[in-house]
């Protein structure tokens, strides 16, 4: 199998979603309200509930928007992770995904470069919100733009390979409202994105260590620091092994011999 | 001699307890077209899921063009064109983006696609209509895209499950025609799995499947023959002891 292949199949693949994005404008506009009703309303109206110390990599006292634009940036990615899966299980059920497993490459490859698809989508949606941000004087340096990317790349592919493990256990459409509750809420409220850890170890020790141990959380720091133009090498191997676990249990959940064709009943 | 483009041995499956194919086996020559027959629930689906790879072969044997699909998956994956009974196209695309969607699939170069786009929409009497949005187009025509797509890449073997379903009679008719024609002046070896008789053309193979088990194969005077009746209709209602196809 010639390289040239893979690239103009990953090509492909994520062209076509980033153009489906695009097009449909209700998600467009849908999946950039929603952080900005976040950083608008919720963080002006937190903004003399909550005090924050000094902690890296501040410098110095920030207002709480600039604290949750970093957990914004994860919410975006978490969601469209989330989404992603739910367009698989879609795809699954009308049958669009068939076409895409009966090409002649490797299953993990396919699921590759879906995962980078829907990452590049999420990157998108990050920095027009970055933008808006910007207007309401929530900014970073123009490095910052720059440093965050790799990060950007490294937690949307996380969220997503989580997103993607979970579409390979759903059976049914239906299902997936119940997952997105148990997921994505424990997963963004039980993290650094609203409220930093030393706050959560005020209030409970045992939500703090849930916290700390989130995955979530550390795409989040990962995030923080990178738009700041440091690196948070914890946060960072946190983050990449998380990817790898969820990325690994995909595979064998799309892989016909071992995963969800098997719990789908045939044997 | 013609050679094989899909040979099955011995194929077995089970849904928890519950058998859909019990020891299948059969072959599907170049140049020829076959036509899996069988009621509702006779396992026709679940064959094409097997010969996809989209289930996993535990018991049996299927090779496509000389690959067996669990060993060789790619190369044996890359001779076929498959139109499944679901529609699988977008419909928020246009035909064109769709087909050049397939085409990145299976790694052609975009001169090549352009070309080969061309050439199955032309055939078809699509091209004119490339720029338009699946969603716009009628049930026969997304059916003649599904078609167009499956021979892009220029398979041996054309796999079709049931993709007349729901279609007026002279979108029925072209479909069953031009299939009809892929196999005989292309050489394009052609699994056809219906429920409807009037699909049959004389030269035809034929497979019947009820409950998972093959009652008869062969030529249509081999099954007529075997069954010992005068029309496919009356065979086919004798294997399936009734049932309505």
């Amino acid at each position: 199998m010639r390289i040239i292949h893979y690239w103009r199949a990953m090509w492909g693949i994520v062209w076509r979603e980033c153009w489906r994005f695009v097009t449909q404008r209700e998600r467009f506009i849908s999946a950039l309200v929603r952080p900005l009703v976040w950083l608008f309303i919720f963080a002006a109206g937190f903004r003399s509930a909550l005090g924050l110390a000094i902690t890296p990599p501040y410098e110095t006292y920030i207002l709480y928007e600039v604290y949750i634009t970093p957990g914004l940036i994860g919410m975006i990615q978490l969601f469209n992770g989330m989404q992603s899966s739910l367009s698989m299980v879609y795809d699954r059920e009308m049958g669009s995904m068939r076409i895409l497993l009966v090409c002649p490459l490797p299953r993990w490859f396919l699921l590759l470069s879906k995962l980078l698809a829907g990452t590049a989508v999420s990157i998108l949606q990050v920095y027009v919100f970055l933008a808006i941000a910007r207007l309401y004087d929530i900014e970073a340096s123009w490095q910052g733009y720059l440093s965050v990317l790799p990060a950007l790349i490294l937690s949307g592919l996380m969220l997503g390979a989580l997103g993607l493990l979970l579409s390979s256990f759903i059976k049914q459409l239906e299902n997936f409202a119940g997952v997105m509750n148990f997921v994505i809420f424990p997963m963004f409220f039980m993290s650094t994105a609203l409220y930093p850890l030393w706050k959560l170890k005020e209030s409970s020790a045992l939500l703090h260590d849930l916290a700390h141990y989130n995955p979530f959380s550390q795409a989040v720091e990962l995030t923080r620091f990178a738009l700041y133009g440091q690196f948070n090498q914890y946060a960072f191997i946190y983050t990449f092994l998380a990817f790898f676990i969820f990325m690994t249990m995909a595979i064998i959940g799309y892989n016909p011999s071992k995963g969800m064709m098997i719990r789908k009943g045939g044997s | 001699m013609k050679s094989n483009a899909l040979t099955i041995n011995d194929l077995s499956f089970s849904y928890g307890g519950k058998k859909a194919l019990d020891q299948v086996s059969f072959s599907v020559e170049t140049g020829s077209c076959t036509l899996l027959l069988g009621p509702n629930g006779a396992g026709k689906s679940t064959l094409f899921s097997l010969i996809t790879r989209l289930y996993d072969t535990r018991d049996g044997r299927i090779e496509l063009c000389g690959y067996e699909i669990k060993q060789d998956t790619r190369k044996a994956l890359a001779k076929l064109g498959v139109v499944f009974q679901q529609t699988t196209l977008d419909l928020d695309l246009t035909v064109l983006q769709n087909l050049r969607y397939h085409t990145a699939l299976h790694g052609l170069s975009r001169k090549v696609a352009t070309q080969r786009i061309q050439q199955e929409l032309e055939r078809l009497d699509m091209y004119e209509r490339r720029f338009e949005k699946i969603r716009q187009l009628n049930g026969g025509h997304r059916r003649r895209v599904e078609i167009a797509r499956a021979l892009l890449h220029q398979p041996s073997l054309l796999l079709l499950d049931e993709p007349t379903v729901g279609l007026d009679v002279p979108s029925r008719q072209s479909i069953v025609d031009y299939v009809h024609r892929l196999a005989s002046e292309e050489n394009i070896a052609v699994l056809w799995a219906s429920h409807l008789i009037d699909e049959i053309y004389p030269e035809d193979r034929l497979i019947v499947l009820h409950k998972g088990k093959i009652k008869a194969k062969g030529a249509i005077d081999e099954v007529l023959t075997f069954t010992e009746t005068a029309t496919i209709k009356d065979a086919f209602f004798t294997l399936t002891q009734g049932e309505q196809a």
